[in-house]
């Protein structure tokens, strides 16, 4: 079962990437649908595929895998199953970052201001978590960190949209807080590609570190693991994927909380084992949550954060039920 | 490299000292009993000289790079931690990862190291059992195969004993005593006076930022000692197995 | 504006500033502007409140209460109903004669503007959020006025809706029209410049904007016509 885990969740992915590229308000009959994709043959038809279709395809890839592997990195660090981008307020600072360089036009001077200011905005709130939920990233604190850092975040994004010059503005802070994929284009993949892939590269490198924090930090220090290092690969690479990712999509919440939990008993709750898998979990789950909204709403901009909390909310109150039972 | 040599040592806590320039060498094929009541200063002596707090004067230890000291010495902290529900087997495994290099799987050389820890401490039926769901004292004999599986020239272990009943308590000294005599140095703290009497081939007693007295535990368990330092009185014998060692009273 | 005798206007609303939707900007910034509110309307004690249908509705009963009599008038929505507002707020403001000289003016202009046309060429409004305006709408009236089709319309729509991009494209328009886009910037407006918009856009020598001359039902509708009307016989 371990062992086909992550083929299973390969072919699983590709399996709804395919499905996300046949499904959408056009109504493509798939054989026209693949044919325009892949040879261009109809103005039309490949236009809605090339441009509209396999950007949301990637970018619900490239957006669940970052937010998957950047919860199961960060459980991995604090030990801590509650641990996760949008729930410790990483997803929502990223969001202010984005927000405030958008709004003062700084996004426009520069490709990378965009997804720059995110990952800063991410890696502050990293910084505060890890500062006040301490080393070994005790539940209740970790919570009452990750409100605070949501709340505040979450006030100045509506602030500073509220402040906009722009009408529209004021309306999209449910998709800052909530996530969307639609109408995204190819720009929004290139610019989410690197930071998200540089990323993944460092946080899976340091699977065996997580490994070694198994058994606390004083036993993972005597094996060899640097922790001040690991802190800050930490720290670069779930800014990085989170800053990116919330950049193009918005703060989509509890992805990292139910992937990993999911998929922890499957790989034998090994640390360095669930990374990868979780990144292909996070995957499936943001590429079924974005089909799923296509289908109950069509013709709307249903929010993927509505759908990711609907199934993350019960699961998070199970999961404080559960390290409340075990005293922790 | 196979022993520990401290000197001139000295760990402050806030503004004063816990231990105060102190010098110690220990030798291969030693195994010392780490001995002092409560806050003398046992934890922080080999967690300082391990490198994972600051400390002046020297340590050997601290003096090597990580990785190198990760092959040197294991270490058994006093916080038994195991923050996943992984097997029994899998946690013993992670004693061989500073052997590892980048990207390298456990090798033959490494599942001897891991098979061998596991018959040490008694854990062939535990193998596959998830380590979270044993008992305290089946989780410290589990962590205790982590370190062994380590397979160091040294071995540091902070109370080891705590926790385990008295077979298992017996069990580990034995292990650790052989440990010794096959060559390696054993540094232990413990409270069971009675246990570091019978398998100890050193005691270090440390008391008030200092050490108190250092000595083969029949020099150094002296009536006197344990009156000053530990505040008791103990029925000190010669039995057929060994020195025995029991406090009966305090002062 | 057009119909008040100076000094008859005391305040108009904060709008009538803003670039994006005003038609006489020049001329109203000559006047003091609120912000529909009920106090401070209520301050200026004006004889008569001229108020939209859109007008919150407690604002409006504030007012009323208050003795302040407040006239609403309905949104136009076809470029017929533009004479009759202007009838009414003529009676309103007791400048009759004055409102049937630009109705007349309005109905003449129109007429001459709304020549017969083929309607082949078909063209689509996408404004931010994909919204656009089908059949009953006033942006449709417009562009039918000028000679095009419209691709809304095609697509079933009646009055202002959102239609998904993909099926904008798959409907492929001659022309898009595309809304005007605000300062600041929007995550709603990003999809005036997506790529696969930028490519349907690219198909027509011409492009256009809908700006403030398409949103009230004001004689000034007719400069936006105008404008299509060239668009349509350069393009063809």
């Amino acid at each position: 079962m371990t062992r086909a885990l992550l083929p299973l969740l390969g072919v699983t992915v590709a399996v709804l990437f395919a499905a996300s590229l046949m499904i959408g308000p056009a109504g493509l009959a798939p054989v026209q649908a693949l044919s325009a994709l892949i040879r261009g043959d109809a103005l039309a038809e490949t236009l809605v595929m090339r441009e509209i279709r396999l950007p949301r395809a990637i970018l619900a890839v490239l957006v669940g895998a970052a937010l998957g592997l950047a919860g199961a990195a960060l459980q991995g660090y604090l030990r801590n199953p509650l641990a996760e981008p949008g729930l410790i307020g990483v997803s929502g600072s990223a969001a202010l970052g984005a927000v405030l360089a958008l709004q003062s036009g700084f996004a426009a001077l520069h490709v990378l201001a965009l997804p720059g200011a995110a990952l800063l905005g991410a890696v502050l709130a990293v910084l505060v978590i890890l500062a006040l939920a301490g080393p070994r990233g005790g539940s209740i604190t970790l919570i009452l960190a990750g409100i605070a850092v949501s709340a505040l975040a979450g006030a100045l994004t509506s602030l500073v949209l509220n402040l906009s010059p722009n009408p529209f503005a004021a309306s999209e802070i449910v998709f800052w807080m909530m996530g969307s994929l639609q109408d995204r284009s190819m720009t929004h993949v290139w610019l989410a590609v690197p930071f998200i892939a540089l990323g993944a590269m460092v946080l899976l490198a340091q699977g065996r570190k997580f490994d070694a924090l198994t058994l606390g930090e004083d036993a993972a220090a005597s094996m060899g693991v640097h922790l001040g290092r690991l802190r800050l690969a930490l720290v670069l690479g779930v800014a990085s994927m989170v800053g990116a990712a919330t950049a193009v999509a918005g703060a989509i919440g509890f992805v990292g909380l139910v992937v990993p939990h999911i998929l922890r008993p499957l790989v034998g709750a090994q640390p360095s084992r669930l990374l990868p898998a979780s990144a292909l979990g996070g995957a499936v789950l943001v590429l079924m949550a974005d089909i799923a909204v296509r289908v109950i709403l069509p013709t709307r901009d249903l929010k993927l954060g509505v759908l990711t909390a609907i199934v993350g909310a019960p699961l998070f109150l199970h999961l404080i039920y559960k390290t409340r039972a075990q005293g922790l | 490299m196979s022993g520990l040599a401290l000197t001139d040592f000295s760990v402050a806590r806030g503004p004063c000292d816990v231990l105060q320039g102190l010098s110690l060498q220990l030798g291969a094929g030693e195994c010392v009993g780490l001995l002092g009541p409560n806050g003398a200063g046992k934890t922080t002596l080999m967690r300082a000289a391990l490198g994972l707090m600051a400390h002046r004067g020297g340590s050997s230890l601290s003096a090597l790079p990580l990785a190198e000291r990760a092959k040197t010495v294991a270490w058994l902290p006093q916080a038994r931690e195991i923050a996943w529900p992984v097997t029994v087997e899998t946690l013993i495994a992670l004693g061989r990862l500073p052997h590892l290099g980048a990207g390298m799987k456990p090798g033959a050389q490494d599942q001897a190291a891991i098979d061998s820890a596991i018959s040490r401490m008694g854990l062939e039926a535990f193998r596959t059992r998830v380590a979270t769901q044993l008992s305290g004292g089946e989780q410290a004999r589990v962590l205790i195969a982590r370190a062994l599986a380590q397979d160091t020239p040294m071995l540091m272990v902070d109370e080891p004993a705590a926790g385990l009943d008295p077979a298992h308590q017996i069990t580990l000294m034995e292990v650790l005593a052989a440990e010794a005599r096959a060559g390696r140095m054993v540094l232990g703290s413990m409270h069971d006076l009675g246990l570091a009497a019978r398998y100890c081939t050193r005691v270090v007693v440390l008391w008030r930022g200092g050490i108190a007295a250092d000595g083969p535990p029949a020099q150094v368990l002296t009536p006197e000692l344990l009156a000053r330092v530990f505040q008791i009185r103990a029925h000190i014998a010669d039995g057929p197995d060994g020195p025995i060692l029991q406090p009966v009273g305090v002062v | 504006m057009i119909l008040a005798e100076p000094g008859q206007l005391i305040s108009i609303s904060r709008i009538s500033h803003d670039p994006n939707v005003s038609v006489m900007l020049e001329e109203a910034r000559r006047y003091p502007i609120n912000y529909g509110q009920g106090e401070e309307v209520f301050r200026l004690s004006p004889d008569l409140v001229l108020a939209g249908a859109f007008t919150s509705s407690y604002t409006v009963g504030l007012l009323r209460r208050l003795g302040v009599e407040v006239a609403q008038l309905p949104i136009a929505n076809s470029l017929d109903a533009i004479p009759g507002n202007i009838r009414e707020v003529g009676l309103l403001l007791g400048r009759e004669v004055e409102a049937e000289v630009v109705v007349a003016q309005f109905e003449a202009d129109l007429a001459s503007l709304r020549a017969d046309r083929d309607r082949a060429t078909r063209a689509a409004l996408h404004y931010a959020n994909n919204y656009t305006s089908g059949e009953n709408s006033l942006a449709h009236e417009i562009l039918t006025a000028a000679g095009f089709a419209n691709i809304a319309a095609e697509a079933g729509l009646s009055g202002g809706g959102t239609l998904a991009m993909e099926r904008l494209v798959m409907l492929m328009p001659d022309l898009v029209i595309s809304g005007q886009p605000y300062p600041g910037a929007s995550r709603s407006e990003e999809v005036l410049r997506h790529p696969a918009m930028e490519v349907l856009r690219d198909r027509h020598a011409a492009h256009a904007l809908a700006d403030a001359e398409w949103v009230c039902g004001t004689p000034a509708v007719l400069r936006a016509i105008a404008r299509l009307v060239d668009l349509h016989e350069g393009g063809s």
